[in-house]
């Protein structure tokens, strides 16, 4: 074979590569360098003048950031937790599993906009369901109108939305796993505790670490759920990152001052990603 | 002569009895306009029955349904059958609307024949807009002045006039003129129940009447329903509390910026008490009322939940239509005022009364200046605001079409689609009140209007949700203003925003 017939085979798949992601990314880092706004529309160079703005006067795009660790992170844990309990649980043999597995992967097929406009709908103060049911007990939280309740209700939607992809990933793990180790702690007379913590928990790490690192990516662009439930309010008490990048850019019409958002939270995600790859591996993979 | 009357008085018989004949004919065939009938003109039902769009694509970008997007769609159906065309119509959230035209218009597109969007956005959007052909000018005959110059920038008309809005106060008659409540709240406040002139009156009632059963239907009424969203035109709800503390007479020259020095007057005291005010409203509208959006706004006080609202026609015509609850116990009245307004020459309060209507404008829609269907699409555009359709439209609250035909301020039209005449009355005085008025706020159209209602909407929605206080909230919008004129150019702003101030100064 012709040595550079290869290359032509590796045509399609690098001018996809660049069609989708090496030209988006230049383009963005370009845009992030001109002042594009509605007013004056091309990619004229202002040099570095969006990043100084970025980070020295632009408080709101860091507490959206940090808003949104906070969201990501634990949302996350707790869909860790569930996930992995609920698979746990229907890894065993129990009766009505199958109906189970179905029925706990449900949220994660439905259409995430759709599912936020019928939580916004329950979450209605006045009208929805919820505080319909809770006046019976003298009680009327304002769910969406008190900044503190109003991240609770972005985490209980995402929550029970993406719990299900952690159950499926954690079951997979859990049906993968080998019989011996477990066989060898029932002959050691182990309880299910201790087999638990000192078998399944080890076994599944590279798994957990698998299923939370893609977990957080999804979680850390969270926006539609912001977007339907809350627009950010209270005030900017649950703007995230994407939000704000969206507002700037596709509101304002902020454009190039958006990309240089965009790209800047891009580095801090892959370095926050690295980092938090490295302890995770380090604190659950230890043995 | 004899002869000539008689001869006259058949052809206007003849004349009466074919249009007549055409109202029949159209109000048979398109239920809509079944109370008027086709009216004539360039744009009528027989007008445009008469042209063959066959195999013409016309699309438009509209808001959702309903405001706006229902009579668009409507419209667009009832074009298809009359011309053959085929209209494809795209529904859009109102925050994304203006996005969503200026991304392809910046690229040098037009994916869209015609785009629905705010009035204000004639800045940044006029120079990829089609400006309006003579001959549709010429035949708005039935316009006001005002509209047809809040549709033209230069003297040049890019925004076809189909909907004219105003922010005006909205309230319960069947409580506010009702002596039982009167005696009741003049025993429990010592205090007056009136009409409020002041928007610390509207405080004091709104609260007064807020979280009871005032009209005995079972359910927990409140104070005031507002647009307090952030992103939902809450800047426009923000600019209706502020001008009557803020927009002085007195001091012409600017309302939000200092038009010599081009200084954000944003954060000066007039807007803060304003402010200081509507964070108090917190208190008295429904439970998640901070939420609000406009749709929002138009349910709640259109199905009876509160006592006051102030904002576009939309919630009043929602209000008055024959399957609301409360209707024909409304009233219409000129925003409240203040009995101070801020004086920025000597920097101190003026003690007086002061009360200043804001002109929103509301809705616009243009034609693309590279769309291959303009001829297509200005008549669409006709044909939607043609009198059979517009009087249809303006009576139907959750279409978003107000007035903006002199013949709308007219109480004869309301009263024939159910109106109380009383009611009619007020409300068409309080539409024609605004229009004479000598101390009138209009919106922002300067380029980077967005970005100033943006930082405005972000930052009142802080102070609304307690993360800073009145003050400190303006500040952040002002250092944010001053930024954006920075960004987007002082002269630039300057120059579109005199147009502005000369009308606001009746100097236009």
């Amino acid at each position: 074979m012709n040595f550079k017939h290869k290359y032509v085979f590796l045509l399609p798949g690098l001018i996809v590569l660049i069609g989708i992601l090496i030209f988006p990314i230049i383009f963005t880092v370009r845009l992030s360098l001109s002042g594009w706004n509605s007013f004056n529309p091309g990619l004229d160079f202002i040099g570095l003048k969006n990043y100084i703005r970025l980070f020295t006067d632009d408080p709101r795009f860091w507490q959206s950031f940090f808003r949104l660790s906070f969201l990501a992170i634990t949302t996350v844990f707790l869909q860790y937790i569930i996930g992995f309990a609920l698979a746990h649980m229907v890894w065993k043999d129990i009766k009505f599993k199958r109906f189970f597995r179905v029925l706990f992967l449900i949220p994660m097929m439905t259409t995430p906009v759709i599912m936020t406009v019928i939580w916004r709908t329950f979450f209605h103060e006045s009208l929805g369901p919820l505080n319909d049911f809770l006046s019976i007990f003298g009680v009327q939280p304002p769910w969406l109108s008190s900044p503190g309740l109003a991240k609770v209700s972005i985490i209980v939607v995402e929550v029970w939305q993406w719990t299900s992809f952690m159950f499926l990933l954690m079951l997979a793990g859990l049906l993968s796993l080998p019989k011996e180790p477990f066989l060898a702690a029932a002959v050691d007379g182990a309880s299910p505790f201790k087999k638990f913590i000192y078998v399944t928990f080890p076994l599944m790490a590279p798994i957990s670490i698998g299923a939370i690192i893609i977990r957080l990516i999804e979680a850390s662009k969270i926006m539609d759920t912001v977007f339907v439930l809350t627009s950010g309010g209270p005030g900017t008490s649950t703007e995230t990152s994407s939000f704000f990048i969206f507002i700037k850019g596709l509101r304002e019409f902020q454009m190039g001052y958006a990309a240089t958002a965009s790209f800047t939270y891009l580095i801090i995600m892959i370095i926050s990603l690295t980092i938090i790859v490295k302890v995770l591996t380090k604190v659950l993979m230890r043995e | 002569m004899k002869l000539k009357t008689l001869i006259s008085a058949l052809a206007s018989v003849l004349l009466i009895g074919s249009q007549v004949a055409h109202a029949d004919k159209w109000g048979d065939q398109f239920p809509h306009i079944a109370a008027t009938g086709d009216i004539p003109g360039m744009c009528s039902y027989e007008s445009m029955s008469q042209k063959d769009y066959s195999g013409r694509t016309l699309t438009i970008n509209t808001h959702a349904i309903p405001v706006m997007g229902e009579p668009t769609a409507l419209h667009a159906e009832q074009f298809e059958k009359l011309t053959g065309a085929k209209v494809e119509v795209t529904h859009t959230p109102a925050g994304d609307l203006y996005s969503k035209a200026m991304v392809p218009f910046q690229a040098g597109q037009a994916p869209y024949d015609i785009v629905f969007g705010f009035s204000n956005f004639i800045n940044d959007w006029k120079r990829y807009l089609a400006p309006v052909p003579q001959e549709y000018v010429d035949q708005m005959d039935g316009v006001s002045a005002s509209h047809k110059a809040i549709a033209s920038w230069d003297g040049v008309m890019y925004q076809y006039p189909v909907d004219g809005d105003r922010h005006y106060l909205k309230y319960r008659k069947d409580v506010i003129d009702n002596p039982e409540m009167q005696a009741k709240y003049k025993a429990d406040t010592g205090k007056e129940l009136k009409v409020p002139t002041t928007w610390k009156e509207y405080g004091e009632m709104a609260s007064y009447f807020n979280g009871w059963d005032w009209d005995g239907d079972g359910e927990l009424e409140y104070g005031s329903a507002e647009v307090m969203k952030k992103d939902d035109l809450m800047y426009a709800a923000f600019y209706s509390r502020s001008v009557a503390y803020a927009k002085n007479e007195s001091t012409p020259g600017g309302f939000f910026f200092d038009l010599e020095t081009m200084e954000p007057l944003i954060n000066n005291p007039g807007f803060v008490e304003a402010l200081t005010d509507w964070v108090d409203a917190v208190n008295y509208v429904p439970p998640g009322g901070i939420n609000f959006g406009l749709g929002d706004e138009i349910n709640s006080f259109g199905g009876g939940q509160t006592l006051f609202s102030f904002s576009w026609d939309d919630a009043f015509v929602a209000a008055m239509q024959p399957d609301s609850p409360i209707a024909n116990q409304v009233g219409a009245a000129q925003l409240p005022g203040a009995d101070k307004v801020w004086n920025r020459n000597n920097g101190m309060w003026d003690a007086k009364y002061n009360q200043a209507p804001f002109f929103v404008w509301g809705w616009a829609v243009g034609v693309a200046g590279k769309s291959e269907n303009k001829d297509v699409a200005f008549d669409y555009l006709c044909f939607f605001a043609n009198g059979a359709n517009h009087q249809a439209d303006i009576g139907i609250g959750r279409f978003g079409v107000n007035p903006f035909m002199e013949e709308d301020f007219k109480a004869d039209v309301w009263t024939q689609i159910g109106w109380d005449a009383d009611i009619a009355q007020s409300y068409v005085d309080t539409l024609a009140d605004m229009e004479k008025s000598t101390n009138r706020v209009f919106p922002l159209r300067v380029p980077g209007t967005f970005e100033f209602n943006s930082a405005l909407a972000t930052g009142t929605a802080k102070a609304l949700a307690g993360q800073l206080s009145p003050q400190e909230a303006l500040d952040e919008v002002y250092a944010e203003w001053v930024s954006i004129l920075d960004r987007v150019g002082a002269d630039n702003v300057r120059d579109a925003y005199a147009v502005g101030v000369k009308m606001e100064d009746n100097e236009l």
